[in-house]
């Protein structure tokens, strides 16, 4: 039959060969391929495998505040471009991200909105604050409605310090970070004491009694006490 | 300046041939004025509470004082005050103020709501602050901080440790109610404040009825960083310039500073030297071509979702900007570079390679420009979106104290770099760039004509620096360690900033503080135009509308 002398030709090649052409393709001779050998398979720990997966393919949440936030622009824009470090995929929704940068100073007013973003995102997720205000409130600490530092509100793995930390800071940042992510060492997402308090929870001083007529006892509420944040 | 000024002056109340008669206006409004005090910038007329629609109504009606650029709210140890800055479009060196006491136990004043629409915002914001109750305002609850907020923090007795609790509600249909009965159903949807549309943290509550916007109420504040706080805590000399850089953050920095070094310069009595004031001109005007150019960028990705294209276009020239300002200041977005009574430092050397980083970016921006123009506004798909779109009319941007690119591309003839001349730009050749469909595509449109402007005065300013004799090369004026400005002097003064009028209003205690530092940032004024713009709308236009307002949420909540 014509098809057993096929079968028995010289010529007959595996999938492999049909596939490359006459030996295996320039881009397969890389570094890693000489590594392995022979072999295609690599053995690790399947932990390992999952973390050096996340550190190299992070999705990034379209998330800006403030000043910083144009300063993310840029980092995520022509020159600097953050894609080249696998961490540039900008996602516009909280479900499809896992890294939160945050940008810029946090307020009273926006504080439980950052933390049901946050809240949102899926797990394992990590946060980079980007800037002085929210490590610390920045310059603007003094004020009367500004939260002294993202780490008040969500846990924070990476503080990129500046104001506003050029592109090359945040760049070096999220490398920092991909490199923790790689190593396995991350903040722990902390359910208390970030979380969102019930108003009805709340200890009853003067304010949560003055306004205790006025606010459903189911409300979600935050409570900022400047008094004692650092 | 080349520009003549084509209009007429109408024959209104006061107006004689070198500015106002204060006296024809104080016999127009008659017994409602109480007394007079004199600020630094205009005379101001002591108006009784109950009297302030009159008064300004006849100002607005008889002499034409159509534009009420800011409402200034402040507490005194004995009564609250509210001050309402007039001025005219037509001619902004014309202004008066309207002060408004009243008594620290009823602290009530009418409100100026229906003769300025856009007194609705800068009331609410005072009575958030400061405490000042408005009669007859229609929607009068806080603006910037959260409704439970206990206190009004610029009041003098404000405890700034007390704990403060922030709820987290979503939001009912606020109009639910109008449409149910009509049998028509309506949708609440919440755009914000955490949304790649919106600019920043800014919350837009819109009802929609089937895919139509009917209606929308922008809800602000989540970026409110007391900024005016932070002001009246720094002293003069040096410590309030770096804040200026953080309102209106898209690189629009030197702008920003100018106005309060044009302001603290006019309150204390300060000069600056020729060459600081070109350096100034020309290093303000890569500042509005950075923020026009983030603008474009961004109003791209708003209206036809190009993350890619125009969005790295705009960067990749907002770098070239970003560097030559880095090269002048040292620093990249906020640049802390003016200083009272000049700038901090001359230019780099050496200043031949300066300038011919400056002359290769201005030589490449036409072609820039044509780029853009193919890539954005003669595309067939933005003209779809944008023309006819979002319209704003003059006569509404006007009621809404709308300035800058918003104002202008609505018709209405505004430049404060014009008509109030300051720095380096009455002497140099340029135009002031109007159009008047006041849609979506004109305010587009006014902004890429106005990068060409920009770049003209940019190389008018480089042609002086680079002949400017070594010896003459004065960069500062002689400005004194501590600056204490008179007692109780009051001054408002604003600048053209890359969104419009921005105004700084002073009040001095003699101390080396300001006792009232009170921010008029264009971006609070012309968001305030949004719902006209939108509602009857779709969706999309909304978006595209808001993207076209050019707001910056640092400096709409300050």
């Amino acid at each position: 039959m014509s098809s057993d002398s096929q079968l028995t030709n010289a010529d007959a090649q595996t999938t492999q060969e049909a596939r490359m052409g006459g030996g295996t393709d320039n881009r397969f001779n890389s570094k890693l391929r000489e590594a392995f050998g022979s072999s295609p398979f690599v053995l690790t720990k399947f932990d390992s495998f999952m973390n050096w997966v996340r550190s190299s393919s992070m999705f990034m949440l379209q998330f800006g505040i403030a000043c910083c936030s144009i300063e993310m622009m840029h980092t995520y824009a022509v020159k600097h471009d953050l894609d080249r470090f696998g961490a540039g995929v900008p996602r516009a929704s909280p479900r499809q991200a896992d890294v939160i940068i945050v940008p810029g100073t946090i307020v009273s007013k926006f504080g439980p909105r950052m933390k049901r973003v946050y809240d949102q995102m899926p797990e394992p997720k990590f946060v980079v604050s980007m800037g002085s205000c929210t490590i610390s409130g920045g310059p603007f600490q003094q004020g009367y409605n500004v939260v002294k530092g993202a780490e008040e509100i969500i846990p924070v793995d990476i503080h990129v310090p500046g104001c506003p930390p050029r592109p090359e800071a945040l760049v070096y940042g999220v490398a920092k970070l991909q490199e923790r992510i790689g190593e396995g060492e991350t903040a722990p997402v902390t359910v208390k004491p970030y979380e969102l308090e019930e108003f009805g929870d709340l200890e009853r001083d003067e304010l949560v009694t003055k306004l205790a007529d006025d606010i459903d006892e189911d409300t979600l509420v935050m409570r900022y006490n400047w008094n004692d944040s650092p | 300046m080349s520009l003549e000024r084509p209009r007429d002056r109408s024959q209104t109340v006061g107006v004689t041939d070198d500015g106002l008669d204060y006296d024809a206006l104080a016999d127009l409004l008659g017994d409602t004025v109480v007394s007079r005090e004199t600020h630094r910038n205009a005379e101001a007329f002591v108006v009784r509470p109950d009297e302030v629609q009159d008064a300004l109504f006849a100002l607005r009606d008889e002499a034409g004082f159509d534009h009420c650029s800011n409402v200034t709210a402040q507490e005194y140890e004995d009564r609250f005050e509210s001050i309402y800055h007039l001025k005219k479009y037509e001619d902004p060196t014309q202004e008066v103020s309207v002060v408004v006491p009243t008594s620290r136990e009823n602290p009530v004043s009418q409100s100026a709501e229906p003769v300025y629409r856009t007194a609705d915002w800068h009331e609410r914001e005072a009575y958030d602050l400061v405490g000042i109750e408005y009669d007859d305002h229609p929607d009068l609850r806080r603006i910037l901080l959260p409704e439970t907020w206990q206190g009004h923090p610029m009041g003098l007795d404000y405890n700034q440790d007390k704990p403060q609790v922030v709820t987290l509600e979503s939001h009912a249909n606020p109009i639910a109610d109008d449409h149910k009965e009509d049998g028509s159903d309506t949708m609440f949807l919440n755009i914000g404040p955490h949304h790649p549309a919106t600019h920043g943290v800014l919350h837009v509550e819109t009802v929609l009825s089937g895919e139509q916007v009917a209606h929308v109420d922008p809800d602000i504040g989540y970026l409110h960083r007391c900024e005016e706080q932070m002001a009246q805590n720094g002293k003069y000399r040096h410590e309030i310039m770096p804040y200026p850089d953080r309102w209106d953050y898209v690189s629009a920095g030197i702008l920003n500073e100018w106005a309060y070094a044009r302001t603290a310069e006019d309150l204390a009595g300060l000069d600056v030297p020729e060459y600081a004031q070109v350096i100034r001109t020309m290093s303000a005007e890569f500042c509005r071509i950075a923020a026009h150019m983030l603008a474009l960028g961004t109003f791209a990705l708003d209206v036809y979702g190009e993350f890619t294209a125009t969005f790295m276009y705009t960067f990749r020239d907002r770098e070239v900007v970003e560097d030559i300002l880095e090269d002048l200041t040292g620093q990249r977005l906020m640049f802390n570079y003016m200083r009272l009574g000049g700038v901090a430092w001359d230019l780099p050397e050496p200043r031949e390679d300066f300038f011919e980083k400056i002359r290769d970016f201005l030589d490449g921006l036409p072609e820039k420009l044509d780029e853009y123009h193919d890539l954005i506004t003669s595309n067939e798909i933005f003209q779809l979106r944008c023309v006819d779109t979002g319209v704003l009319d003059a006569e509404t941007a006007k009621q809404y104290g709308a300035t800058g690119p918003v104002a202008r591309a609505s018709g209405v003839d505004y430049d404060l770099r014009r008509d109030d001349p300051y720095g380096y730009y009455d002497e140099l050749d340029w135009d002031v760039i109007t159009a008047e469909e006041g849609d979506n595509y004109a305010r587009v449109l006014c902004r890429m004509q106005e990068v060409e402007q920009s770049a003209r005065i940019i190389e008018q300013c480089v042609d002086l620096l680079e002949d400017w004799p070594e010896d003459d090369r004065e960069i500062q004026s002689n400005v004194p360690r501590t600056l204490r400005p008179d007692e109780d002097a009051e001054i408002y003064r604003a600048v053209e900033g890359a969104k419009g009028e921005l105004g700084i209003y002073i009040r001095s205690d003699g101390t080396d503080k300001p006792a009232r530092f009170k921010i008029r940032s264009p971006c609070f004024s012309n968001l305030q135009t949004l719902p006209e713009m939108a509602e009857g709308e779709y969706i999309p236009d909304l978006i595209a509308s808001l993207a076209s307002l050019d707001i910056v949420l640092g400096e709409v909540d300050r």
